[in-house]
């Protein structure tokens, strides 16, 4: 017990608690089943410890910090431009979206705002993040439950997302495009009517896996009713993004914030759902990409010209302050504290990631599930690793 | 065989069945593994499969073989090591053992039960035996869970399968498989006799609950559970490597190639044609040339079931495992006793 920090003796206590009400009521041991850290499940290496009585969890308790890369730490030894480049490892798959917020927090602090050009094209590669996540997330939750055909369609159609962004920023998984007072470079020739096409496939993509999956019985049935977070509940321990909204909570940092981006400028909808179950989240986050395919099909078509940088000086220096952003991520709100003391680089950031909120929530979630329902709710709940271990 | 082989010695005969055997097995796993995994269900999910090995990764299943049976065959510590090792082929000899009663042509068997149906559906259940002890014996949590689902997965399903081929046992009146594959192709449907009489058709339900419940025996989604490789990682099957493995991977598709071959028997009308487009009236005016051509027909009947099979494997999630055992029990169960009696009554009444 020595080696066990305040956290994790306290998680040891309860889950003695737990053994004891099963002795008591049936007279037969539980078993303790350790889910991860490398297991197919987790999708990177969350580890749950879970507490099992037959099949059936008694208790559940996720242990993070195996992969814990120390990124707030190291934004204090990096030059302000320098941290794009780590905090786009974040959430590794929706790496665009990372850079964002932490841009406009810098901006905010220098009192600089980019151009209207780049906020477009920012706009425009943020939801093209998006919908490469969310397709993965669409693909891979069939193979949580089983199904191994929907990840092959998702991986062929977020081949065409990655080329655009490829081709937009030249990384295709870490763009590091984005700078404190606009973008790095303008569009390529040709990208906005490319892009136009890839939407079309997209969408043919969404209702594809919709047919496939969301109408499949077997799915439903795998889903409807499972994991169910009240409205409450959701708010009280902090979700965000598609798992509050699939509570029936309408809220959407996209639209709720007055941010230098151009989501205000179009016309998209919020999609909520009343159910609160795994059917509910994974169905909001289709119905998002949906939506966002439309922004960026209007945004296409509204980018006006002009430069895509600010005025700023070659040596970035932020001057002395504190600023908190946020931006509704593709796995939830993801904003970043950035203290400044007037040097190169920030004083200390605060990175508020969306995973490690929406998983804080299944110790209460998992308890009395049975096994399998662990997978698909963890599934639903979609976290990236790298976004709960920073 | 015998009246192919009647100037072979004994000897001759055993070696001769054996090969035969071996062929009848690993054939089809082979074929079935190649077309439908690599290339079936890559077509499927749009990408190319296997192309390195040989022209178009022809070559793949013996790049795959010689690859599991370089690897070392690791036994867990704590695992129970003799059983360990034990299991992989307690599956493989059930699947050996059900070929052995499968007709394939006039003359081409290897045993002539009586009983044939009764030891197909016995001998088949022996691999459930296999598959608890190696989630028991591999000393890991997630095989003991796989093992334990696999054995009353099993279990359940395999009162659906019996029932659904109690219907064709019914109406054929005989439980020896060479007579129930000569009744269909002498048949005839409300006097025409053109194509016979398959029992897929006046079975229907029968078959698609036979379907339903080898499909659960196999173990393929939507009835994975107990190998369910994204919660269990592999089921029972975790703690395996090298050629073990290999042995539980073919097993896989050995059985599912002959549970293919049992169901064309008793509802396709297995290696025979209609016996009225030659003018054949019973199994003694039988060409001998259908010894060669009732195999072929069986297996291409075989890989229309598999295709089935696999098709339904590769496009399904699966199910929870309270909600199988529902769908067996309240489900399938029901349907078939319902099927037995209403074929009970009509094989009365007509």
């Amino acid at each position: 017990m020595t080696m066990l920090g305040d956290r994790q003796q306290l998680s040891y206590i309860a889950s003695q608690a737990a053994d004891a009400r099963l002795n008591l009521e049936l007279e037969t041991e539980g078993m303790t089943l350790n889910i991860g850290p490398q297991h197919p499940a987790t999708h990177g290496t969350l580890r749950i410890i879970a507490r099992l009585d037959g099949e059936q969890v008694v208790w559940a308790e996720p242990a993070c910090g195996y992969m814990h890369r120390g990124y707030e730490k190291l934004t204090e030894v990096r030059t302000f431009p320098q941290v794009t480049t780590l905090v786009n490892r974040i959430d590794w798959l929706g790496s665009f979206a990372n850079e964002v917020p932490f841009i406009l927090a810098a901006e905010k602090l220098m009192g600089v705002e980019a151009p209207t050009r780049a906020q477009y094209i920012r706009t425009i590669l943020f939801e093209l993040s998006r919908i490469a996540n969310v397709s993965l997330f669409l693909g891979d939750l069939g193979v949580q439950l089983g199904a191994i055909t929907p990840v092959f369609l998702a991986f062929r159609d977020r081949e065409y997302v990655l080329n655009l962004i490829e081709s937009a920023t030249g990384g295709r998984f870490h763009p590091n495009f984005d700078r404190i007072g606009g973008l790095k470079d303008d569009l390529p020739a040709g990208w906005i009517d490319e892009t136009r096409a890839v939407m079309k496939k997209l969408r043919g993509f969404c209702d594809q896996i919709e047919d496939l999956l969301f109408g499949n019985e077997i799915f439903q049935s795998r889903t409807r009713g499972i994991g169910v977070i009240p409205r409450d509940v959701a708010l009280q321990y902090g979700l965000s993004g598609a798992n509050l909204r699939a509570s029936g909570v309408d809220w959407d940092l996209r639209r709720d914030q007055n941010l230098p981006m151009v989501w205000n400028k179009t016309d998209w909808k919020v999609w909520t759902h009343p159910d609160g179950d795994s059917f509910a989240r994974c169905w909001v986050r289709l119905q998002e990409t949906r939506e966002s395919t439309k922004i960026v099909d209007q945004l296409l078509g509204a980018i006006p010209s002009g430069p895509v940088m600010a005025k700023v000086p070659k040596i970035i220096k932020v001057p002395e302050g504190e600023a908190w952003v946020s931006t509704e991520n593709p796995l939830g709100e993801m904003g970043y504290y950035v203290v400044s003391r007037g040097d190169l680089g920030p004083f200390r950031v605060k990175i508020r990631s969306a995973s490690f909120n929406n998983i804080s929530i299944t110790p209460w979630l998992l308890r009395g599930v049975y096994v399998p329902d662990i997978v698909t709710i963890l599934a639903s709940l979609y976290f990236i690793l790298g976004d709960i271990d920073r | 065989m015998i009246g192919l082989l009647a100037e072979v010695p004994y000897w001759g005969q055993s070696l001769l069945r054996v090969l035969g055997g071996l062929v009848a097995v690993l054939l089809p796993a082979g074929t079935i593994v190649y077309v439908f995994l690599f290339k079936m269900m890559s077509f499927m999910q749009s990408r190319l499969g296997p192309m390195e090995a040989g022209p178009y990764g022809s070559m793949q299943l013996f790049a795959e073989v010689g690859k599991w049976l370089q690897k070392e065959d690791i036994v867990p510590d704590r695992a129970d090591a003799r059983i360990f090792k034990m299991a992989p082929i307690i599956v493989l000899v059930s699947t050996f053992l059900l070929v052995v009663v499968v007709p394939f042509g006039p003359d081409a068997w290897f045993t002539d039960f009586e009983t044939g149906v009764f030891y197909a559906l016995a001998v088949s259940s022996v691999s459930v035996l296999g598959i608890l002890i190696a989630g028991w014996s591999s000393a890991n949590k997630y095989s003991l869970l796989g093992g334990l689902r696999a054995a009353g997965q099993l279990i359940a399903y395999e009162l659906p399968m019996v029932l659904a081929v109690m219907g064709v046992v019914i109406q054929a009146g005989t439980m020896n498989l060479q007579k129930i594959v000569v009744a269909q192709n002498t048949g005839s449907m409300f006097g025409i006799d053109a194509i016979g009489h398959p029992y897929v058709i006046s079975q229907f339900f029968g078959f698609i609950i036979f379907m339903i419940a080898i499909q659960a025996e196999l173990t393929q989604a939507p009835f994975d559970m107990p190998i369910a490789e994204s919660e269990l990682v592999s089921g029972y099957m975790t703690e395996y490597s090298g050629f073990r493995f290999l042995i539980f991977f073919i097993g896989e598709f050995a059985t599912a190639g002959v549970f293919a071959m049992i169901a064309s028997v008793l509802f396709l009308g297995g290696w025979g044609v209609p016996f009225t487009w030659f003018g054949w009236t019973s199994i003694d005016d039988v060409a001998n040339w259908m010894n060669f051509a009732g195999p072929l027909i069986m297996f291409t009947k075989m890989m229309l079931l598999v295709f089935f099979i696999m098709w339904i494997r590769f496009s399904y999630p699966r199910l929870r495992e309270d909600q199988l055992q529902k769908f067996a029990w309240k489900g399938l169960i029901p349907v078939a006793l319902l099927n037995i009696m209403v074929t009970s009554i009509l094989k009365v009444v007509f």
